[in-house]
């Protein structure tokens, strides 16, 4: 039988001593499509990598990868996929050239050399070639690690975090080799912490927190889950916390200050908030106005009503937004 | 078994390449059995009873095992850095032989020791140190010492897989320098009191030396000496078969389940 998703999992868990890392990890990644796992730091993302590339065993449940079974077809799994994890992976005493050979030959690439220069043209190493890896830049050495995943081209290619402290150079450029990537049939399964990447590259997106897939779907409907930002901005401080008591009975949402502004926002529980409606309340209220807004949700705004656990107190999200 | 030929082979070339980076390597562990032929054969052996030229003929043998038994210390060195280093992981999820890369790291390492040991052999012979064995008693004694490392890279090679640390790989690997302290490496265990005497003399390092200086007509085997010492190379040869039968399959089981 061929499915017809490259990654089927159902109830994975696992148990690292009294830590229960994954408690029953449900992910389906259609062929071709590149899937966003996304969740705050300590939610399983790289426990679910490890588990689905043959590195960890689970206590419970089963999953497909590339048609094969996890547990009883390892070998065959490991035939079809391809990982570049958080820590760049590739032998610092070797050379790029040498590093990508090697990995030429272990997949039992054809005519290596030819794939080996190819590689280092498309990611930009070609200069470097030939000097130890240890010598290169970490945006360097994470574009090298990225190529020695792609020496033979994989069914499926789990990428943890692969842009997490890159330069932009470096990060345009591995997300370039990723939608090139699914052209060519690849499916990508990819886990991040930032949401404009998970925006720009993700088909589809899975929250997860504590171990568990909370919200699946594309990026467009998991925004259209949550209601728009709205923004109020007043003149005086003084009447800044009456602006927050109507921003939250109609947003039912807690709003966050930014004091240095004298604004207050939140983002909507309710979809159908129009500006209209905001001013009507905020005037009947008797609160002065400097400036309203309301704009779509981002999915940092997603991220931050959907998991429970959200990395950072809303106002900080927000006044780092602002300043930059 | 021709996918672990082949794999084998990809990490032996892989830890060839790593070497020919960095040949500076490859002295600089030379220059540690050298300065101790040195210090021991001249400083030392001022001391003792044995005139100088005996025991710098005692010593060479004894020096060659006991940097043999550094690959412990080298086989898991490089074991931790590499698990470390998220390499181990990166070979774990290809579609490699499980045995390779530990075979290719043993296998290496072995090339290695062989063409390492070339320089501190010329400075044996220039203190007066001579081949007094047959060439086929020689080439034995050097045969010996090969497995002797291979088996203690196979020890290393499993413990630094379960370390996993390469600074506290280097903590445990400073202490396997003791080892040949309480062998008959350095000194015959002959003088020494009776149970310490037992203990250096069941010490694997002790067989090896002893059947080197038999093998290279360096020293006689001593008389009243436990088993191993008394049948030297039988002692050697099983020493090694033991080592190896315990730790090729920890090693391999170890690095094929990491740590799941």
């Amino acid at each position: 039988m061929t499915s017809t998703y490259a990654v089927l999992s159902e109830g994975l868990e696992k148990r690292f001593g009294q830590v229960h890392a994954l408690r029953g990890l449900d992910l389906a990644v259609a062929e071709g499509t590149v899937c966003g796992v996304l969740g705050p730091n300590g939610a399983g993302k790289t426990t679910a990598v490890g588990l689905l590339t043959t590195l960890l065993r689970p206590d419970a449940g089963s999953a497909r990868v590339a048609g094969h079974d996890l547990v009883r077809e390892a070998a065959a799994v490991r035939g079809r996929i391809a990982v570049t994890g958080q820590d760049t992976s590739i032998d610092g005493d070797l050379t790029g050239r040498q590093n990508l050979r090697l990995f030429g030959r272990l997949h039992r690439v054809r005519g290596p050399a030819g794939r080996t220069a190819e590689l280092l043209d498309r990611f930009g190493l070609t200069e470097a070639a030939d000097r130890p890896a240890s010598t290169w830049s970490g945006g360097m050495r994470r574009r090298l690690d990225l190529a020695a995943s792609l020496v033979r081209r994989p069914d499926v290619l789990f990428l943890d975090e692969p842009t997490t402290g890159l330069d932009p150079v470096s990060r345009t450029l591995i997300w370039d080799v990723v939608r090139g990537l699914t052209a060519e049939g690849t499916t990508v399964l990819l886990t991040t912490q930032y949401l404009e990447e998970a925006d720009q590259l993700a088909d589809d997106i899975a929250l997860v927190d504590r171990g568990r897939v909370t919200h699946t779907g594309s990026p467009a409907q998991l925004k259209s889950l949550v209601g728009a930002h709205a923004e109020v901005v007043v003149p005086e401080a003084d009447v800044l916390a009456e602006a927050a008591a109507v921003l939250d009975r109609l947003t039912g949402a807690q709003p966050s200050f930014d004091h240095e502004r004298n604004a207050v926002a939140a983002v909507s529980k309710d979809p159908t908030l129009t500006i209209p409606l905001l001013v009507r309340a905020l005037d009947t209220a008797g609160v002065p106005l400097l400036d309203v807004s309301l704009r779509p949700p981002t999915l940092d705004d997603v991220f931050l009503r959907l998991t429970e656990t959200a990395p950072e107190p809303t106002g900080t999200t927000d006044e780092k937004e602002r300043a930059a | 078994m021709s996918m672990l030929a082949h794999d084998g082979t990809a990490m032996l070339g892989r830890q060839l390449l790593r070497l020919r980076n960095n040949p500076g390597l490859l002295i600089l562990t030379q220059t540690m059995p050298i300065s101790m032929l040195l210090f021991f054969g001249y400083v030392f052996g001022s001391a003792l009873a044995v005139p100088g030229e005996a025991y710098r003929a005692f010593l060479v043998p004894g020096l060659l095992v006991a940097t043999a038994s550094g690959g412990i210390m080298a086989g898991m060195f490089q074991a931790a850095q590499d698990t470390h280093r998220g390499v181990t992981n990166r070979f774990r999820t290809l579609p490699v032989s499980r045995a390779a890369v530990p075979l290719g790291q043993a296998v290496a390492d072995l090339v290695a020791t062989a063409v390492g040991t070339v320089p501190f052999l010329l400075v044996g012979l220039a203190v007066g140190w001579r081949v007094e064995g047959s060439p086929l008693e020689a080439a034995g004694a050097f045969a010996l010492l090969m497995l002797f490392r291979f088996a203690c890279t196979w020890v290393g090679i499993h413990l630094g897989l379960l370390t996993r640390n390469e600074e506290a790989a280097g903590q445990l690997g400073g202490a396997t320098f003791l080892l040949p302290l309480l062998s008959s490496a350095y000194i015959p265990t002959s003088g020494l009191p009776g149970w310490l005497r037992t203990v250096a003399e069941w010490n694997p390092i002790s067989a090896v030396a002893t059947a080197l200086r038999d093998l290279l007509g360096n020293a006689p085997v001593p008389d009243g000496a436990a088993w191993p010492v008394a049948h030297p190379v039988a002692g050697s040869l099983l020493w090694c078969a033991v080592l190896l039968g315990v730790f090729v399959p920890l090693a391999v089981r170890q690095y094929a389940h990491g740590e799941r």
